[in-house]
């Protein structure tokens, strides 16, 4: 049994209704997406800004309402009726930690606020439960009684995990937890995580734009465009194998050490404007290999190759 | 706390008024116990006692009551209806606007629609028609004030609300499976509780200025009660026979509401961040220098800077942002500026055209050599002169660094004629030609643009295009691709090294991006803490690192292509620069530091085109 999945869903932000005239179509920030994260898997969701993977994200954690689709949590479907319910199955690791955290609680208010609503646990418990959680995440007890400004962006990182861990979750979605960290910080978080999900069977939904972490980290990656998949594949060989043109665009645009600089597209092309977009496949307009098709039917999701999904109407050779 | 008191008490005023207030609370608190005489006992043939008679120190009014007993009395009630005036209007306000901002949508648009219908009325005549309905009696007229009071702070609570509703520990609260009503009492209330206490320390003084209104017409307290308002009211008709009966209540009014004025205004600006962190001091308009030491010599690179020290002075502490920093570049070269966030990257770009906001920031050492010529304390008219027009910048977000008012071809236009006396056309045509070098499609259309219709990667090439605008010798780009998706990033990159190619341009490019400096730039420095540990050219660097930091550094960097492993982390976290720990500043964090490393300072010591700041180094340089 997977431990989520996700099916057809999609969300589109309502536009407001000019004075006159009818209300225009709205914006289509996640179209219809299905996929499965099996347990004890990382899953990296990888794009640029505006492509939908923020909005995903707070739909999976149940902040957003769905327009249409159905999450499911080891088999049982969700519904946003009662977020403690959601809180105990699924739980969010926050891009920017200071602003996840109340600058005025403690991180011991911070840290009892799950134990206490979704588990009504007793205070001896709850004390007992932050020092094993604080103990796992490398953290000293010392903290707990100090206020968020006070943590370096790693601390304060390690918090937000340690919260997330609070709830005792199945799973994780972790929103570009390391982007905001200076890199010597950043391994230290990584490899935090990776060890979490070895000693408590976590699954992780990986979100970030860093092609090279979410490589280092992940089982399987989706990369998404325009609010759409486009392509789906094993980590190892995704971004050395793409089919679809936009992946490999994406892999051929992250600087290297030792890759000559060049520009892997021409300089003018412009991305999709999300309140008119194009007919047919986002990315046509940016794509070197583009034909009628492209501009005029949206391509499904096919099966290329092993463990490989590309939605292409010309997807790359291996 | 006692840090909100310092502060407090530091401005002048607000403790002048705080002092008049305290005599005056103290002297109502008391009057129940002093020796004063009934004040509403009438004696007809005592009226109009001048002050400091017999028995009336300040005299007696028409119905030769004691003006003394009346004004203490009717101090203590105008203060009690005032505040209580204050607090009901704070608390329902509030209510209403923490509500408003928290739900938003329909709930909001309802609620402020109301606000507005009720702050549509003129207040006066919303209070009259509130004390109408009600009929007078002073409790009625404590109703109006505190309802003509509400949209005051149902506005200012709801547009704090709005902003941090959508903060994201609201969304973690959610998580953590918090209701709607706990999540507005425990997570948002205290975060807007200073806003409340700033509105109401600035408006306690003009409610219990209606309230004297309204009962000066008679509306509020009735007699024989005597309040601030109604003592005047009374003593209005004898205004010119017998003036003391008007001044008396008139200067306890006066004090009254000028010394909460004033404390009100010293609590808004000890409580508020904005003000705190020295808005209101507006910065200098180049940094201040107070140079120790001896001036280097001029050398003959194009930009030099030399043994540059900048510090932050805050209160008692220094931080030493950048201690002893030497770079040099050439026409053409491009050098690269790597470090982590707090390593003084930023501070040192800016202390070039002197951009370091002072105060705090002040040049304690060095030189910064443009063509050989000293621009640290060089006249403002000076540095002004070459800023844009030899030395150009280009900042991390573009869009904090446009203007979001004008068009992006008027501030291009202004850039050129800051510095060129050239007609507007000419310069609007030149700033066409730049966007065509910075390849905007379309560039004829685009330069009537507002900068928020630009996507992110386009404001960024107008950023360039600006900072070419006048055909500067030197640009400083400080990150300018951290906040760009790599598809544009490789664009800008590109366009960069096009440019300095085809120009002669020489770069200092800041960034914490091995990858990118690998592309870009000829030579890179490390900075650590405030000071650069090792330099040379980039591919000797990168391929053979000779500091432990940087090749540790390295080593944290993912690189595409290798697939899922772990990660090289570097333990511990950099010094904070107003504690630097003496020696190497890296020895706490690195596992070849010997005793030697923690004693004395460490000199840049090498062969060039190569230097490292390490008694151990990974390679011999």
């Amino acid at each position: 049994m997977p431990a989520l999945k996700v099916d057809n869903l999609a969300k589109t932000f309502p536009l407001k209704k000019p004075l006159f005239g009818a209300a225009p179509p709205g914006v289509r920030a996640v179209r219809p997406m299905s996929f499965q994260v099996e347990t004890g898997e990382t899953l990296g969701v990888v794009g640029e800004s505006g492509c939908g993977k923020s909005t995903l994200a707070r739909m999976l954690v149940g902040l957003l309402e769905p327009t249409q689709g159905t999450i499911e949590i080891e088999g049982r479907a969700l519904d946003n009726a009662d977020p403690a319910a959601f809180g105990k199955l699924i739980q969010y690791v926050f891009q920017d930690p200071l602003s996840s955290l109340n600058p005025r609680k403690t991180i011991r208010q911070v840290m009892e606020a799950p134990l206490k609503r979704l588990y009504h646990m007793p205070k001896p418990e709850r004390d007992v439960r932050i020092a094993e959680i604080f103990a796992s995440v490398n953290l000293r007890e010392a903290f707990l009684d100090r206020y968020p400004h006070e943590f370096s962006g790693g601390q304060a990182q390690r918090i937000g995990i340690a919260r997330a861990l609070a709830a005792n979750p199945r799973i994780i979605i972790l929103d570009e937890p390391v982007s905001a960290l200076d890199v010597s910080v950043q391994a230290q978080v990584l490899n935090l995580l990776a060890d979490l999900k070895r000693d408590f069977g976590l699954t992780y939904l990986f979100i970030t734009h860093d092609l090279a972490v979410v490589e280092a980290v992940s089982d399987r990656i989706i990369v998404l465009y325009f609010g759409a998949v486009v392509e789906i594949g094993r980590a190892e060989s995704i971004f050395a194998n793409p089919r679809h043109p936009y992946t490999k665009l994406l892999a051929d645009s992250a600087p290297v050490v030792g890759r000559p600089l060049t520009a892997p597209e021409q300089k003018d092309t412009e991305l999709p404007d999300p309140l008119n977009p194009p007919p047919g496949c986002a990315f046509a307009g940016r794509c070197p290999r583009a034909t009628d098709i492209c501009r005029r039917e949206e391509p499904a999701l096919t099966p290329m190759g092993d463990d490989q999904l590309a939605a292409c109407h010309h997807p790359l050779e291996t | 706390m006692s840090a909100f008191l310092n502060l407090l008490f530091r401005n002048r005023l607000a403790a002048m008024g705080a002092v008049v207030l305290a005599v005056i609370v103290a002297l109502v608190l008391l009057t129940p116990l002093l020796p004063l005489q009934d004040p509403d006992i009438t004696a007809t043939a005592d009226r109009f006692k001048r002050p400091l008679t017999d028995g009336h120190i300040l005299g007696t009014d028409h119905l030769g009551r004691d003006l003394l007993s009346r004004l203490l009395h009717g101090t203590r009630l105008s203060l009690a209806v005032g505040v209580a005036a204050a607090l009901i209007a704070a608390t329902i306000g509030s209510a209403i606007g923490i509500v408003a901002g928290y739900f938003g949508g329909r709930i909001d648009n309802v609620i402020m629609r109301g606000v507005d219908m009720l702050m549509a009325f003129p207040y006066i005549l919303l209070a009259l028609a509130i004390v109408a309905a009600l009929g007078p009696g002073l409790m009625n007229a404590l109703i109006a004030v505190a309802a003509v009071n509400v949209p005051f702070f149902a506005r200012n609570i709801r547009g704090v609300t709005v902003g941090l509703a959508g903060r994201e520990f609201i969304d973690a609260a959610r998580l953590a499976g918090m209701g709607h009503t706990r999540i507005l009492l425990t997570e948002l209330l205290p975060n807007v509780l200073p806003v409340i206490i700033i509105a109401m320390s600035t408006t306690v003084g003009w409610m219990i200025l209606e309230t004297a209104g309204l009962s000066f017409l008679g509306l509020g307290s009735q007699p024989p009660q005597a309040d601030l308002g109604s003592m005047l009211g009374e003593a209005r008709s004898a205004l010119i026979s017998h003036p003391h009966t008007s001044v008396v209540p008139g200067i306890m009014i006066f004090l009254i509401v000028m010394s909460i004025n004033l404390l009100g205004d010293g609590v808004r600006d000890a409580l508020d961040p904005r003000l705190r962190s020295g808005a209101l001091s507006r910065p200098r308009a180049t940094t201040l220098v107070a140079r120790k030491g001896d001036i280097p010599a001029p050398t003959d690179d194009l930009l030099a800077i030399q043994d540059l020290h900048t510090q932050f002075h805050v209160g008692e502490r220094i931080y030493r942002a950048v201690g002893g920093v030497s770079l040099a570049v050439k026409p053409g070269e491009c050098l690269g500026v790597i470090g982590e966030s707090g390593s003084g990257k930023s501070v040192t770009a800016l202390s070039v055209m002197g951009l370091v906001a002072s105060p705090p920031g002040v040049i304690t050492g060095g030189a910064v050599r443009f063509q050989g010529e000293d621009l640290i304390g060089a006249p403002y008219a000076a540095l002004r002169a070459k800023r844009g027009d030899k030395v150009a910048y280009i900042f991390q977000d573009p869009l904090s660094t446009l203007h979001p008012l004008y068009r992006v071809g008027h501030q291009l236009a202004e850039a050129i004629r800051s510095h060129h006396r050239v007609p507007m056309a000419e310069a609007r045509a030149r700033a066409i030609q730049l966007l065509h070098d910075v390849r905007i499609p379309n560039a004829e259309a685009r330069i009537d643009d507002f900068p928020h219709e630009m996507s992110g990667g386009m404001r960024q090439r107008v950023g360039i295009a600006m900072a070419l605008a006048n055909e500067p010798d030197v640009i400083i780009a400080d990150e300018p691709t951290t906040a760009l998706d790599v598809t544009v990033q490789a664009q800008i990159l590109s366009l960069l090294d096009d440019l300095r190619r085809a120009r002669g341009l020489a770069i200092i490019f800041i960034t914490h991006d091995f990858g990118v400096v690998a592309q870009l730039c000829d030579r890179v420095a490390v900075m650590y803490a405030g000071r650069i540990v090792e330099n040379g050219p980039t591919d000797a660097v990168l391929a053979a690192p000779a500091h432990p930091y940087t090749k540790r550094l390295i080593a944290c960097v993912p690189e595409l292509g290798g697939g899922r492993r772990e990660l090289a982390a570097i333990p511990g976290l950099p010094p904070m620069v107003d504690d630097l720990p003496p020696g190497c500043a890296f020895a706490p964090r690195c596992d070849k530091a010997q005793e030697a490393c923690r004693t004395g300072d460490i000199p840049l010591s090498g062969t060039p085109p190569r230097a490292v700041r390490c008694l151990y180094p990974e390679e011999l340089v």
